[in-house]
């Protein structure tokens, strides 16, 4: 923050970097400050079934969701702690009967609110509810940019026609809009198109993110993996649109890092500068953490305060800073830069959390992974395993034998 | 569909999108703007100006009672509060007040 008004006197930050301007006086390695956003998934029940979907393999039931007073509780306590922004997130945060309630709570206590959401259950007079309620952004997922592709991915009849109603009704409500396109070998074709129904919807923001691989998605990695060449394309197109609209639409790219050679700075580091809080109420250090086996993460149902888990737990405490890091990590100049990648995918790839990231060309595991992942992208298996409380749905197109669809409501 | 591509000239009559909000973070001691997915910590002259911004004042207007209050040549301060909103502008963090509700 510099004190002259000419050059470039502001800086604009994604969450995970706000701390390193918010609180560049103090070091925030020392401090662990608060973060400044906090991921809430109220529920993991979803009408989608996306194959990529970032929730735990072993979802939340309904029955251990927290109350409505337990979460208006955590949403005082995260204002007070001074976090500035909560994303009600999910599952699909509208199928919570309460999240009208729960957003009016956020507002009332001073926070910005963020619904991220399928919209496929929202209904016109819910939406504006949630805008009197001081709701201050909607994002939306979609598929696809029309229903043949949208629809399958997302395993539900006529959810992208219901997509397109809601975001209209978002923008006729004043609402700013967040188109969120996640990508992947079956729908990067569309992208173009995409981007001019971002357009086209009046949107404020469209976030082109690369499925990352955990999770429900590290399952369909074969069906979802992008070529080399997919990649190379979509950054062109990308970087072609982001200087064409600039100023219209804003467009965020979250990269693949299987064709990265050095890893992404995860969560802006293990427990450095965001949480999230499970449906059941656990403080994760990331969405995908609670996959690591191993590690105990704490409740906000617990006797503990949010702030004492965020400083004290052992999980926090696991893979904070650099000092837990084996080689290459532990003399690799670059480990304050990303902090040794991502811990889940170290997991589910290494088997070890306490690996490197094998998306880093340093790790020993790099090589094996890529030419995996490569040959899996120029493969033609396409078939979904649908997410679902039930462990998985394989697609029924084209073989029979394979497990029928089971309920995928808590 | 609008564009929100605004060019900050002096007859601009700009504000914050409704999306952000202008806030004194009591936690961190500074102000702040909110937005999805980012949050931006202007300086203290960048603060002053954006309270100016109600969509009503006129950039030539703000330019007048900065340069009083600070007894600066208007040229200079013309100059850097237009490069600043601009960017702000560019960044997504300001818009210029509609006719009507377009």
């Amino acid at each position: 923050m510099t004190d002259t008004l000419a050059g470039n006197k502001t800086t604009a930050v994604g969450p995970t970097d706000g701390l390193a301007v918010l609180e560049q006086t103090r070091s925030a390695a020392e401090t662990y400050g608060i973060p400044l956003a906090v991921l809430l998934e109220v529920t993991h029940r979803c009408p989608l079934q996306c194959p990529y979907c970032s929730n735990p393999v072993e979802l939340d039931r309904g029955s251990t969701e927290l109350t409505t007073e337990e979460w208006k509780k955590v949403l005082s306590e995260l204002a007070e702690l001074g976090v500035l922004q909560v994303h009600f997130s999910g599952g699909e945060p509208t199928a919570r009967k309460d999240i009208v309630e729960l957003v009016q709570h956020a507002t009332d206590v001073g926070l910005y609110s963020n619904l991220i959401t399928s919209a496929v259950l929202l209904t016109r007079d819910r939406l504006s509810a949630l805008a009197d309620a001081g709701l201050s952004h909607v994002q939306i997922s979609f598929q696809g940019n029309e229903p043949n592709v949208a629809d399958r991915v997302a395993g539900l009849k006529d959810a992208h026609r219901k997509k397109l109603e809601v975001a209209k009704w978002t923008r006729e409500l004043d609402m700013p809009l967040t188109v969120n396109a996640v990508m992947h070998r079956q729908n990067l074709h569309q992208l173009p198109d995409i981007i001019q129904m971002a357009v086209d919807l009046d949107a404020d923001r469209l976030e082109v993110a690369n499925v990352q691989y955990y999770g429900w998605a590290l399952k369909n990695r074969a069906a979802l993996m992008p070529t080399v060449a997919q990649i190379e394309e979509t950054s062109r197109i990308v970087e072609e649109a982001q200087a064409r609209l600039k100023g219209t639409l804003a467009i965020d790219y979250v990269v693949p890092d299987y064709y990265a050679l050095r890893p992404k700075k995860c969560m802006g580091g293990w427990g450095r500068q965001f949480f999230n809080i499970s449906p059941a109420g656990k403080v994760l250090p990331c969405h995908a953490a609670e996959s690591i086996t191993g590690l105990e993460f704490e409740s906000v149902r617990s006797n503990h305060s949010i702030a004492w888990i965020w400083q004290n737990s052992e999980a926090f405490n696991r893979y904070r800073g650099t000092g837990w890091m084996p080689e290459p990590c532990k003399s690799c100049e670059f480990r304050e830069v990303d902090y040794g990648g991502c811990r889940c995918q170290a997991f589910a790839l290494t088997g070890d959390a306490g690996n490197t990231d094998p998306a880093c060309a340093l790790s020993p595991r790099h090589e094996e992974i890529f030419k995996q992942a490569e040959q899996e992208s120029a493969g033609t298996q396409n078939r979904f395993l649908y997410r679902n409380f039930a462990g998985g749905t394989l697609e029924t197109d084209q073989l029979q034998e394979e497990p029928q669809d089971k309920s995928h409501g808590a | 569909m609008a564009s929100r591509n605004i060019s900050v000239s002096e007859t601009s009559r700009p504000k914050l999108p409704r999306h952000t909000r202008l806030k004194f973070d009591e936690t961190r001691q500074v102000w702040v703007i909110l937005a999805p997915e980012r949050v931006l910590a202007p300086d203290e002259i960048a603060v002053e100006v954006l309270h100016l911004c109600d969509g009503v004042r006129s950039v030539g207007q703000m330019v007048d009672q900065l340069a009083e209050k600070y007894a600066a040549p208007r040229e200079a301060i013309a100059t850097d509060v237009i490069a600043m909103l601009q960017d702000l502008a560019d960044k997504g963090f300001l818009t210029e007040a509609r006719e009507s509700t377009a």
